[in-house]
Formats: structure tokens, sequence, C-alpha cells
């Protein structure tokens, strides 16, 4: 299968006032094409850190990032789409015009572009609420459009960044279940940054546990389930339980 | 918008509990009687001066009276008080642009560069400190007395405030936002024009209204400098020669004028707002 990313002995100093700061240490990695990755670990392991490399918004202070085989070196040119917690959505804006503004961002006000965010919306039911503003829709949908508008720029690879974690828990669910569906059906290959195991479990093919920081590498585990099954049948499944209880194992041996 | 709001409550109104429609009464009672009493007082103050007056109980040629005033604005062929009027209002306008534009710019430059800001800082909160009229002989040394020291003195007043408004609110908007445009390796300039700007619409708004205030404080100090035209100098003219008639009338003309002036930016705000969002 095509590789899309691999992390190679990346390490990251900070420079803080109080010193010098180790964020990662020796992380290795690589994600396939159309592989769901959940990145799971305490907080101020590294995890967002990670993502922040990944988009080129920091540089790694040591090791190589390829970004579909090649090496990361101008950070400007990858093409990765970031969620973020909140969606982000330009009040001012209609849902239409806020699925778009990532293409201006990137200048890729194009016909190609343009027909890819109708389809988007068409497909994920937004396209009634397309002259809507933000505040009119619920939670659930402002993230589905925060999704659209990440998708339309056709990211290599999406990174999640606690992208659910503003949402109350019974949206969280149904939404988590959505965005899994769409990534399937769009065949995109994503990072999902997380600090709820469960979470993680629900939607990934693999799960990566990073250890307290300097965060590295404690756990590379593959997920066993069916691509059919989504985050919510996933919860009712027998392995589900015996995945959470090994990582949280993990999450112990740490403390 | 409040139509739709008037339309939802004049359905309700009929249909909802007999508490429901003494509660809207009770609300719309209240916002009448506090009308009536506000015109009420203008009504009894213009009463009071001008009985007091004519029965001789304050002297009219020091305080004026109401239709000793009226009296000055039926007689603005001589007294020139539209010219006057006009001045002030050009110079006014004049200035209030100018700082409004050269503060944003100034801000937006400020904003871009953050070492800029730092370094600035502390000049700006000295030169925001500053009484700006204590500049006014500097200015008309410098650029004549004139119409233009009037706007230059209003420009001075209004600048300082604008760009320390503006960048603070440039600066202050939501890191989330400037985050999401990041992640989409937006440029400096269109993080400004797509976020920074229009987030900060609001912010643009409450500083034109603080601002043409401040315009109008400016033109006044420069015209009682200049002393050539403008409201100013009506004022300063009529205490010299003793015509408090002229004074009287003048302040309130400036009183309405700074009302006039506010109520024009609300309105722009209003029309601005409804553009962007709709």
């Amino acid at each position: 299968m095509k590789e899309v990313l691999r992390f190679e002995k990346i390490d990251l100093t900070y420079q803080a006032e109080s010193g010098e700061v180790g964020a990662l240490r020796d992380i290795n990695f690589s994600v396939a094409d159309g592989e769901l990755i959940a990145i799971i670990g305490p907080s101020g392991c590294g995890k967002t850190t990670i993502l922040s490399l990944i988009a080129g918004l920091i540089a790694p202070t040591r090791g190589k990032i390829f970004l579909n085989g090649q090496e990361m070196k101008d950070s400007n040119k990858t093409n990765v789409g970031y969620m973020l917690q909140r969606d982000s959505l330009l009040d001012w804006r209609t849902i239409h015009s806020n699925t778009q503004l990532g293409l201006e961002f990137c200048g890729k006000v194009e016909a190609s572009y343009l027909e890819n965010v109708e389809t988007l919306l068409k497909t994920y039911e937004l396209w009634d609420f397309k002259d809507k503003y933000p505040r009119e829709l619920s939670g659930g949908m402002r993230q589905r459009v925060a999704l659209i508008r990440t998708l339309a720029i056709k990211p290599d690879i999406l990174l999640l960044d606690e992208a659910f974690s503003a949402l109350d828990y019974q949206t969280r669910l149904l939404v988590v279940d959505d965005v899994y569906r769409i990534l399937r059906q769009e065949n995109k290959s994503a990072i999902i940054v997380t600090h709820d195991i469960a979470e993680g479990i629900s939607m990934a093919d693999r799960v990566i546990v990073l250890s307290k920081r300097p965060g590295s590498v404690s756990q590379n585990i593959k997920l066993g389930f069916k691509k059919e099954e989504t985050p919510l049948t996933r919860r009712s499944l027998p392995e589900f339980q015996e995945y959470f209880n090994k990582i949280w194992k993990e999450f112990d041996a740490d403390d | 918008m409040p139509m739709t709001k008037k339309k939802e409550s004049m359905i309700s109104y009929n249909q909802l509990s007999p508490e429901r429609q003494r509660y809207l009464k009770s609300k719309q009672t209240r916002k009448r009687l506090i009308a009536i009493t506000q015109i009420l007082i203008l009504v009894l103050a213009i009463v009071i001066w001008e009985l007091t007056a004519t029965l001789g109980m304050i002297d009219s040629f020091i305080v004026s009276s109401p239709t000793r005033m009226l009296r000055t604005i039926l007689n603005f062929h001589q007294n020139q008080l539209l010219f006057h009027i006009g001045v002030t209002f050009l110079e006014t306008m004049i200035g209030f642009v100018l700082g409004a534009a050269i503060g944003i710019f100034i801000a937006f430059i400020l904003w871009w560069s953050s070492f800029l800001a730092k370094v600035m800082d502390p000049y700006l909160v000295v030169i925001n400190a500053l009484p700006k009229i204590a500049l006014g002989p500097v200015i008309i040394i410098w650029v004549g007395a004139g119409m233009q020291a009037v706007i230059v003195m209003a420009l001075a007043i209004s600048l300082v405030v604008t760009i320390m408004e503006m960048l603070s609110g440039f600066i202050n908007t939501d890191p989330e936002l400037i985050k999401m445009s990041q992640t989409f390796h937006a440029s400096k300039w269109q993080t400004f024009t797509k976020i920074v700007f229009p987030y900060n619409l609001h912010t643009l708004f409450n500083c034109l209204k603080i601002n043409i205030g401040l315009s109008l404080v400016g033109v006044i100090a420069g015209e009682f400098l200049v002393s050539r035209a403008g409201l100013g100098y009506l004022i300063i003219f009529g205490g010299q020669v003793f015509q408090m008639d002229l004074v009287m009338t003048s302040v309130i003309i400036l009183a309405l004028l700074a009302a006039l002036l506010y109520g024009l930016v609300v309105v722009i705000e209003r029309v601005v707002i409804k553009l962007f969002l709709k």
C-alpha cells in the first residue's frame, strides 16, 4: 500500500525562557494511504506538536518527515488538512462561503475545486443550508462544515486535533461516526489526536500511544476491526474493551 | 431584524396568556413613560428659562433666552450662521475621516510588525496621555493659522486613540481563527483582510463613535485658537463682544451637530453591518 507520511527519528526541543524543553524524542511511524491513525497520550506529551510538524507550522530539531515519499522542506507547500478543536467558522460568512475559505487561502479558487465543494455540500446534506450563517447551525453540523472546508483543498492527509472535544457527549459520538464515514467514503488518510482512549479506538485502524514528555512512541497497536464497523458499532464489540484495557494499562504504567 | 421581532410579538400578543399580555403591556407603558418624561424635561427647561427671563428673575443679557436665541437663528443672513456651521461640519468630517484612515493604517502596520509595536508602545502611551490642546500654538506655527490648523488639531486628538483601540482589537483577534488560517498557509495579508479586519468591524465602529466626538472637540479647540470661522470662532467672538445670544445659540447648535454626527456614524454602522451580513 502507498505510504502517505513517514516520520524518521524526529526530535524536537523547544527553547523556553526557563530553559530547553524536550517535546518529542525519536518518533518513528508511518501512515498508509487511506489509513486512520489515532495518537493517544497524556496531556502535554506532544500530540499536537506532531500535527504542527506535519502541517509545517514548526520544524523538527532533528530527523526527517516524508510526505508522499518526498522529504518535507518548504513547509508552505504541504497539502495538509488541519481540523482544530473549535470549528472556527467565520460568523460573517455563509456556510457556502465558509467552505471556500481554505481554497481562497491556498489560491485554489478554481472551477474544479469549487465543484468539489458543491459535491461535498450536497453529499453531506448541507446544500440546503448553504446560504445560512454558522450561528443558525447545530454544533455537529458546524463541525461537518469545518470538515468540508478542510476537504475542499483536497489534502493528502487530514489532521484532527481534539476535533470533537468541544461538543457535548452525545453529539460527539454522532459526529465522530459521521466524520468516520466521510473519511472512509473519501478514502482519506488521517491522524486523529485525542486524549480520549475510547474515541481513538473507535475511529482508528492503528493506535499510537505516546509516553509523557518528552513524547516518544510507547505502543503502536494495529486494531483488527473491519472497515464496515463504524465508531458507534465498534463500541459494542468485545475487542473494543480488550484494546481499551491494553492501552489503559500502558497509561497506568506511565504514572 | 427589529421588524420581524415586532411581528412576532404582535402575533403572540393575541395568542398568549393574560400574564404575558400584562407583561408586554407594562413594558410598553414603561417605554412610553420614559419618552414622555424626556420630552417633558426639555419643554419644562425651555419654558422656565423663557418665563424667568421675561419676568426679569434672570438677566437675559447674560444668560440669553429661548426667544432671543430663536431670533439669532432666524437672523442667519446677518450673522452668517449657516456658513459657520458649514465650516465646523467640513473641518470635523475631514479630521474624522483622516483620523480613522491614518489610524487604521498605522494600527495595521503595528499589527504586522510586533517588533515595531513593542518599540512604539511607550511613545504611544506618552503621546496619548499628553493633552493635545497644548500643541495648539505649535500646530498654528507649523501649518499656518487657517482651516488646516483646525483639521490637524482634530487629527491630533483622535489619531492616537484610534491607533491604540484598533491595534488592541487586531491583536486580540480570536487566536483559534488565526491558527485556522495558518493551517491553510494563509499569507499575513490574507489573514488580515479575511479574518482580522472583518472580526474587528465592531471595534472599528465603537472607535468611530468615540472619534466623531473627539474630532469635534479638536475642531472647536482649533477654532478657538485660529479664530477665523466656525462655531468655535462664533463662541469666542460672541464672548468677547458680550453677545451671549450668539454664544448660547452656537453652543446649542453645536450640541445638535454632535448628536447628528454621532447618529450618522450609527446609521453607517447599521448599513455596513447589514451589507456585510447579508
